[in-house]
């Protein structure tokens, strides 16, 4: 009983890391870049959401639209002012500036919230009684929302004209250019993608740790990332395998083996996958042709 | 177009770190306009003929609920002081630094208090910073009075570092007097972060005396900082293993996630803190519902009848529009202590720093001190003073003593 309810908060946790692993592997497969601002989208987010419905009293639905939203465009904007210009630039460049953008929104957030931690009313709260297990409705959203975004974006990749350009330009650049996809397009619609699905995560996120402050999103955006490299970078279903079982790593190593090393063991796991199949778990291994 | 494009980058990275440098320099000069002496009887009888004291807390970041309250507590004391005609005739300065509860930052905010002609120190607030702090105070003679800095580590070995609060082995202690006394069938979890002197100080004793009292500690969770945000599975721990206390050695952040998820999961124990808990009910955006019947140690509680517990709070909620909690009594106390010490040994502000600190060593050894937070205290050789705890209750968002609940 105890083992099947430290599984479901593992599996719970770990389909919020997915969620977040979703925008960082969408935007790897597609612009091949690290978005490394990723997490500090998702403590956007949760600010969004907070704020509209304590500071402009709107039903947590509508706070979670308007951040999805504002998260949309701030993705977009920030695509366009910071990496657009240097798509043709170095990758170590536009990683460094990925990095700038993190600390950009941070110390932003900083300036504009503050840095007092402010407690995030979660939008479904109560729990579920099954015979002696209890789990708690935030984790069925979670985990029902993760099966969702994972079908519709499936979904999306392979039957919309926009997935498949999408594909083509992860595959090729160039060549999806030669036949008429607009590849700056593609990228920004990738960027807003990830980010509306950042505002969502962002909004479980909180709604798990009840908690907000600027530096919200680094530690889990590190998670997610882990999660994404191991699934194996620019798979989708990678994004998911990876998420999930990292959350239930975290959730067993703390339960039973101690909850400071925790982290540590998390990324041994990785370093060891990565070691037997270098692309992760779903990634597929591409040689470099010489 | 690209050159405009990075222009404008350039620009903006150029401007967050102004305002970075902004949000820095604002806080000195936003003091001595709220420091300055307030109210207009009894001006400084000459420019530079005032004592003045210095505190350093946390006025922003995780811990700034504890700063804050300290720093709001002690202006009450200083305008009080200053209204009825200062220490010995002399007005009171006051001048509070934020510190953010980091042991780096706090050693800089003294040095700027001490470039500033600081003469005697209340703080830091929080243990790291304090323990940080004590170790410079103690090699430049100037006398340290800690509202709330509670680990034994801060005062030890050093002759001049004194303690407004209770220690942690002395917290430890009354928790678990206090939870035989009252529930000695309790089955006991502890959830306690373990890279925090405060909370594993008080941890350690406070299992150790269980052991003593023939409690019955079931479950032992520990956290560390960065892991700070999920503890489904220490409370599953707690709950699997029955557990009806809850004892939380930690501060009030965390321990609101801790109510919320437990909450959540449906478990409903008896949540069992100490002084770090304080604050939780001023913290932003909080729901009440989640801390009701959460028991604190506390040596404060705003339900006290006594006359000046009663005028602190009505002045408090006047000025800042909040219950005080223990640690704005503290900072309170803290001036009131130094103003008896001071006025006891006829000290002037023309002393320097070294000459005041003796004096006021001596003092603090010998004397006996009524204040909001316990009468009749009396401080030792080694910095602690001696003080009873007791028990309340967190009912409909206030604390009621445990008796009355």
């Amino acid at each position: 009983m105890e083992f099947l309810s430290y599984m479901i908060s593992g599996i719970s946790l770990g389909s919020v890391y997915a969620i977040i692993a979703l925008g960082y592997t969408m935007v790897y497969g597609i612009a091949k870049m690290l978005n490394f601002a990723h997490g500090d989208v998702i403590m956007v987010g949760g600010y969004v959401s907070l704020l509209s419905v304590t500071a402009l009293g709107l039903p947590w639905w509508a706070g979670v639209l308007l951040a999805m939203l504002v998260c949309t465009v701030l993705g977009v904007v920030i695509e366009g002012l910071a990496y657009r210009p240097l798509r043709a630039a170095p990758s170590l460049a536009v990683l460094i500036t990925a990095i700038g953008v993190s600390y950009f929104l941070q110390n932003a957030a900083l300036l504009l919230w503050g840095s007092t931690p402010m407690s995030y009313t979660p939008i479904v709260s109560g729990s579920l009684s099954l015979g002696g297990l209890r789990i708690s409705y935030i984790s069925l959203v979670t985990i029902a929302m993760c099966v969702v975004i994972m079908a519709g974006l499936t979904l999306f990749t392979g039957k919309t004209r926009m997935g498949k350009a999408m594909r083509a330009c992860s595959e090729d650049k160039g060549a999806a250019q030669l036949m008429g996809i607009n590849v700056n397009r593609t990228i920004s619609l990738t960027f807003a993608i990830g980010s509306a699905l950042a505002a969502i995560a962002g909004v479980l996120l909180c709604s798990f740790n009840t908690s907000l402050m600027p530096t919200t999103g680094s530690m889990p955006g590190i998670k997610a990332f882990t999660a994404a490299v191991f699934g194996g970078i620019g798979s989708i279903p990678g994004a998911l395998l990876g998420g999930i079982l990292l959350g239930i790593i975290e959730s067993l190593a703390k339960a039973y083996i101690s909850t400071q090393l925790a982290n540590s063991i998390m990324f041994a796991v990785l370093i060891i996958t990565l070691l037997v199949r270098p692309a992760g778990l779903l990634g597929k291994y591409v040689p470099e042709k010489v | 177009m690209k050159k405009f494009v990075s222009l404008a980058m350039v620009l903006a990275l150029c401007l967050c770190l102004f305002a970075g440098c902004g949000q820095e320099s604002s806080e000195p000069t936003e003091n001595p306009e709220a420091t300055a002496p307030a109210g207009g009887t009894g001006e400084p009888a000459a420019e530079g003929a005032a004592f003045y004291f210095g505190a350093v807390g946390p006025l922003t970041g995780e811990n700034a609920i504890y700063g804050n309250a300290v720093k709001n507590g002690a202006q009450i004391a200083v305008d009080e002081i200053n209204e009825a005609g200062g220490i010995n005739g002399y007005q009171l300065k006051f001048r509070f630094e934020d510190d953010v509860s980091d042991g780096e930052t706090s050693v800089n905010a003294y040095n700027t208090l001490m470039d500033d002609g600081m003469q005697v120190l209340v703080g830091p607030v929080t243990t790291g910073p304090a323990l940080s702090v004590s170790t410079l105070v103690n090699e430049d003679r100037t006398f340290m009075l800690t509202p709330s800095a509670s680990s034994l580590d801060v005062v030890d070995g050093k002759d001049n570092v004194f303690q407004l609060c209770f220690t942690d082995p002395n917290q430890g202690m009354g928790s678990a007097t206090y939870i035989a006394a009252n529930m000695p069938e309790a089955k006991i979890a502890v959830i306690y972060r373990n890279d925090d002197t405060y909370s594993t100080g008080i941890y350690e004793t406070f299992v150790a005396e269980c052991e003593n009292q023939n409690l019955d500690v079931v479950y032992e969770g520990a956290f560390t900082g960065e892991g700070a945000s999920d503890f489904s599975v220490q409370l599953t721990g707690a709950q699997s293993a029955g557990a009806d206390v809850v004892f939380l050695p930690i501060y009030y952040q965390p321990a609101s996630i801790i109510f919320a998820q437990a909450d959540a999961m449906g478990y409903e124990p008896t949540f069992f803190g100490v002084d770090g808990m304080d604050g939780i009910l001023t913290m932003p955006n909080f729901d009440m519902s989640l801390a009701e019947g959460v028991m604190v140690l506390t040596p404060f509680s705003a339900d006290a009848t006594d006359e000046r517990t009663v005028s602190f709070v009505t002045k408090y909620n006047d000025q800042f529009g909040e219950t005080p909690n223990q640690f704005a009594a503290d900072g309170y106390d803290c001036i009131y202590a130094l103003k008896q010490a001071l006025e006891a040994s006829d000290a002037n502000p023309e002393m320097t720093n070294e000459e005041l600190c003796d004096a006021l060593v001596a003092q603090f050894t010998s004397m006996s001190f009524d204040g909001l937070t316990g009468s009749g205290l009396t401080w030792g050789a080694d910095g602690t003073v001696s003080k009873l705890p007791m028990a309340v209750v967190i009912h409909d968002g206030a604390y009621v003593s445990a008796e009355n609940a």
